[in-house]
């Protein structure tokens, strides 16, 4: 293909004549599209716009059942119950206002709920079914159907719904699902098409938020023939999705109902039952507590203004959340680091006069006039302060927090619950990183006996006992069994300190509760074979000593109480914090042995575990107790409603 | 060779350049963009957080990178079309090894930002370099076979590592953009005549293969040939896309059914509502005023393409902004013929409208490329 050569001017010129030739080819292009744009949209309008009402083969998500939570024994923690709606579909209703106020003349609709369907129907494109109304009866249900001719575009619908049967013993725990908001929207990175279901329910806290990809499930879809109507002609294909997984936690209903309604006795209390052998949590209690029932349909604003507004917390669970001073109950912490540090012997006595002078400051004991010659047992069992002030000088805050943090303070620890606190273990590297500043020895000497900047939670100080109890790094456990398949348990390992110097500090707290002079000897248990060794503290919420009887309750001490048991061998340990509830022998020693002996028994305990003299006033107490007895044992992996 | 009048000095310097800049193009690049993000908001059931949003922040990034390449002399894109050609090469041989699969075939590398899509930087890569070819080639030897034969090459390799990955449709737009260059860089009518034949010849090729060991084409790719033929045969298989993009589009009517008001495009029947299929929305929602006035707003942009490239003597430049400016025809073209039936679904996006990262970032810098060639023309005095 040879071609006579042209001289370069033609050439040149030829990309604006080649260039003009492209132009009007892509423009007959464009013109070709612009045609058959006109020819369907315009020409053919009408045949597509029928295509698109009579023959609309659409997917309709099939909500997958949630995974239902059971407790250790297969009691229902959380379920799926049948829910009758009334929905209608604005294109298919015509006249809305109509179509609702005849509604309306055939069953009763709450005026709040019919302001916000109406708001719902006019957000979302006319073809999508609106919630009117739910949590229906099925006499309601039934007149609707019955009247459906008069009822254009509305209709009765069944779907699940979430139910808490045991109601606030799990508020904390367990949490509640609510319908997802456009908050939730933005916040999570997840485009399940389940979430623009409207009204889809999801976790909102608790074990229900942590494990919402797993108890949600994949949905399902139905692809469906519709007429003009709306009404289904056929279903072309379906695929039923994935059910949730089942959840199986290791609590236990009967105790985590007993601590819930004991701790209630108080104002604001939380709890933690726990195997010292496992780490299971067969109770985390919390008082006040609320039912998680309501959060369900989405809460009311009264509803919601009153828990919040409640200035004892019911919303929190503080048994993870709370982090306190543990006062006394830190001391086990600082006899250990001493002992394995061989700062401190067994038998060494230091002389308690009633404070400890730093410089020119004067640091009390809680005994005003002195314990005398205090050696380690006494000093646990009559909990001298001067003995601890002694000590954190000879060992120092680093190595007291190392002790302290092998036995969970200052740990977070990856439990299925919201907002679990890590507390504070501080030492001289923290407080450089927080404060700026350098640590001081009169730090040492507040953190020695729990007070300062050490904070803990209810769920760290029962760890902290069950790993005394044990001598091993027990990690807590929530959930047991996931879709029937056990959660290996963590931890267990041999702890970093000498068994001999465990058997000291768990002789002291023998002592503490069994001998006449321990602080929690009022409140022991009465049985050889079920004694229990244990721990009081009290920790101060204002600067200085107060006298709880005289100040309000929010600058009261907080009372605390760790303890286990059976001494011998133990299986559980317990830790209770009453907020602002005064001395820890007084208030929480007590409580602590209620949820042990509880825990021991399975049940009510036999009043002979009591001391004589107290039985009377024990048994009165149960008597008071707001007990439910309605626990329905199921089959874990039962078929769904 | 050294042309006297591609002499850069008695163009417009520094800041300057920024007055220079083809502003009414640049207008209608965001007018196109704009019209996506309401698309994204419309189709993401009115959020903006879901695609629109993101879609804004590459938009914008978009810009400031176009605005970046035009200030740079046009000259300097010309030294580097060939190490940029090379990389991109290399880019799509990448993928071949170390490629995450997106969507069942090899298209993407990780880059950690954004996932870059080789292919779509080859289309800008090959009209550079055939640009710089025909910019360096006497004019006169343009039609000899010997001259003809060295971009026909160009054009094969990346198309053939496209082919494998396999991406029909762009493998098709890397043939197209690249045989337009040629077109206008002044290659004889008769080569085209021959290759037409000779696309004739493959057609049948491909359809007389099918079921043999020696099949050309993977069979999804066949059953969406057949399915562009006969969309009924099968309305809930692979014709179910196309029989629903239709009915959506043409219940739009002549002013559509308003913002936010489109039934077929929201019941989700079109997993790719707001990639490959998103121009179905814009004309349910928007009807036939709105889909032509988006074509129109398209072909401006080529418009302004061609008349910046018929005007400017400096041949790199011009060559460049008709690829740059086809690149972007067939793009927008090829999806609204799929869309409405008049092509196989080939998996083209609409450009600046369509969710996509690396798209929009290399049309954007694309038509910095072209920016920079309108700035920095060669001006006579």
């Amino acid at each position: 293909m040879k071609r006579p050569p042209t001289d370069p001017e033609a050439q040149a010129s030829r990309i604006p004549r080649r260039a003009l030739v492209l132009g009007l080819g892509q423009m007959g292009v464009a013109g070709l599209l612009g045609w058959r744009m006109r020819q369907m949209q315009v020409e053919q309008a009408e045949e597509f716009r029928l295509l698109a009402e009579e023959n609309r083969i659409n997917m309709r998500l099939i909500a997958p059942g949630r995974g239902l939570i059971f407790d250790r024994n297969g009691i229902p923690l959380a379920e799926n119950a049948q829910n009758y709606r009334i929905v209608i579909v604005r294109e298919e209703a015509g006249d809305v206002d109509a179509a609702l106020d005849k509604l309306r003349r055939l069953i009763f609709v709450d005026a709040a709920e019919m302001e916000r369907a109406r708001r719902e129907i006019s957000r979302r494109s006319s073809f999508v079914p609106v919630t009117i109304t739910d949590q229906r009866s099925w006499e309601d249900v039934a007149k609707v159907a019955i009247n459906a001719p008069a009822l254009p575009g509305i209709t009765p619908d069944v779907g699940l719904t979430r139910n808490y049967p045991l109601g606030q013993d799990y508020a904390h725990v367990v949490g509640y699902v609510g319908p997802v908001s456009d908050y939730d929207l933005g916040r999570m990175e997840d485009d399940d098409p389940l979430l623009q279901i409207p009204k889809f329910q999801i976790g909102k806290t608790g074990v229900e938020q942590k494990y919402e990809q797993s108890l949600r499930g994949k949905a399902g879809s139905r692809q469906i023939e519709v007429n003009a109507a709306g009404r289904v002609m056929r279903e072309l294909g379906r695929d039923p999705g994935v059910p949730g997984t089942d959840l199986q936690l290791t609590v236990e209903s009967r105790l985590q109902n007993f601590v819930e309604a004991r701790l209630a006795l108080g104002l604001s209390a939380s709890a933690v039952v726990m195997d010292v052998n496992n780490g299971d949590l067969l109770a985390v209690g919390n008082a006040p507590s609320f039912d998680p029932n309501k959060f369900v349909r989405g809460i009311s604003v009264a509803d919601y203004g009153e828990l919040t507004g409640n200035k004892y917390r019911p919303l929190g669970n503080k048994a993870v959340q709370g982090a306190y001073p543990p006062g006394s109950t830190f001391k086990m912490m600082v006899t250990l680091a001493a002992l394995e540090a061989g700062l401190l012997s067994p038998s060494e006595t230091i002389y308690c006069g009633g404070y400890q002078r730093l410089g020119n400051r004067r640091f009390h004991c809680w005994k005003r006039g002195g314990h005398g010659h205090v050696n380690l047992e006494k000093s646990l069992q009559q909990s001298c302060d001067v003995f601890y002030y002694e000590l954190a000088q000879r060992v120092g805050i680093d190595r007291i927090a190392r002790t302290a943090r092998q036995f969970g303070h200052g740990q977070r620890f990856d439990l299925p619950m919201s907002a679990v606190t890590a507390g504070v273990m501080p030492d001289r590297a923290w407080i450089r990183e927080t404060y700026d500043q350098s640590w001081r020895v009169g730090d040492s000497l507040n953190a020695s006996i729990g007070q300062g900047y050490v904070l803990s939670s209810p769920l760290q100080l029962a760890v902290m006992t069950a790993r005394i109890a044990s001598g091993r790094r027990v990690m807590p456990r929530l959930v047991r069994a996931a879709g029937g398949m056990e959660i290996d348990i963590e931890g267990g390992e041999a702890l970093e300190i000498e068994p001999r110097h465990l058997d000291l500090v768990r002789q002291g707290m023998f002592a503490v509760s069994n001998s006449n002079r321990g602080t929690a000897y009022r409140s022991r248990i009465d049985n050889a074979g079920l004694r229990m060794a244990g721990k009081t503290g009290t920790s101060q919420v204002r600067s200085t000593v107060v006298d709880n009887a005289e100040v309000p309750w929010e600058e009261r001490d907080h009372a605390l109480f760790v303890g286990y048991a059976p001494y011998e061998a133990p299986r559980y340990a317990v830790s209770v914090v009453v907020e602002h509830g005064g001395g820890g022998s007084s208030a929480a020693a007590p409580v602590a042995r209620d949820l042990m002996l509880f825990a021991l028994h399975g049940q009510l305990p036999p009043l002979d575990n009591y001391p004589a003299g107290e039985r009377a006033e024990v048994e009165e107490m149960f008597a008071g107790l707001d007990l439910r007895d309605d626990f329905r044992p199921t089959r874990i992996g039962r078929s769904r409603a | 060779m050294t042309h006297p009048d591609t002499d850069p000095r008695h163009g417009p310097h520094g800041p300057a350049k920024v007055l220079h800049l083809n502003w009414p193009l640049i207008l209608l690049l965001t007018a196109v963009a704009a019209a996506g993000f309401l698309m994204l908001y419309s189709v993401a059931g009115g959020t903006l957080d879901r695609w629109a949003e993101p879609q804004m922040e590459r938009f914008a990034l978009g810009l400031a990178v176009m605005f970046c390449v035009a200030m740079v002399p046009i000259g300097v894109w010309r030294g580097l079309s060939t190490p940029a050609y090379l990389v991109s090469v290399a880019l799509l041989v990448g993928v071949e090894v170390a490629g995450t699969t997106g969507m069942g075939a090899q298209r993407w590398i990780d880059l950690g930002i954004v996932r870059l899509q080789p292919s779509e930087l080859t289309k800008i890569t090959l009209a550079m370099v055939l640009a710089a070819y025909y910019h360096w080639l006497d004019p006169r030897k343009v039609s000899r076979p010997l001259w003809v034969i060295p971009p026909l090459i160009l054009i094969a390799i990346p198309t053939a590592l496209v082919l494998d990955q396999p991406d029909l449709g762009t493998a098709l737009l890397l043939v197209m953009g690249g045989g337009v260059v040629m077109f206008v860089a002044g290659v004889s009518w008769w080569y085209f005549g021959a290759v037409a034949a000779g696309a004739a010849a493959l057609v049948s090729a491909v359809f007389s293969s099918r079921g043999t060991p020696w099949q050309l084409l993977k069979d999804y790719q066949y059953r969406r040939i057949d399915t562009f033929l006969d969309p009924a045969s099968d309305p809930l298989g692979a014709g179910y896309h196309i029989t629903q993009s239709k009915i959506a589009l043409g219940s739009g009517g002549w002013t559509g059914r308003g913002f936010m008001q489109g039934t077929q495009s929201r019941l989700n029947f079109l997993p790719e509502k707001h990639t490959d299929f998103i121009f179905t929305t814009l004309a349910e929602e928007f009807g036939f005023v709105g889909g032509v006035s988006l074509l129109a707003a398209y072909m401006g942009i080529v418009v302004f393409c061609l008349v910046s490239a018929v005007r400017n003597r400096n041949r790199f430049g011009a060559l460049l902004t008709v690829g740059v400016g086809t690149t972007f025809f067939l793009f927008f073209a090829v999806n609204m013929a799929m869309v409405m039936g008049l092509a196989p679904v080939v998996g083209v996006p609409l450009p600046l409208v369509s969710y996509g990262g690396s798209a929009m970032l290399v049309l954007m810098a694309a038509f910095g490329l072209v920016q920079s060639a309108h700035i920095h023309r060669p001006r006579t005095r």
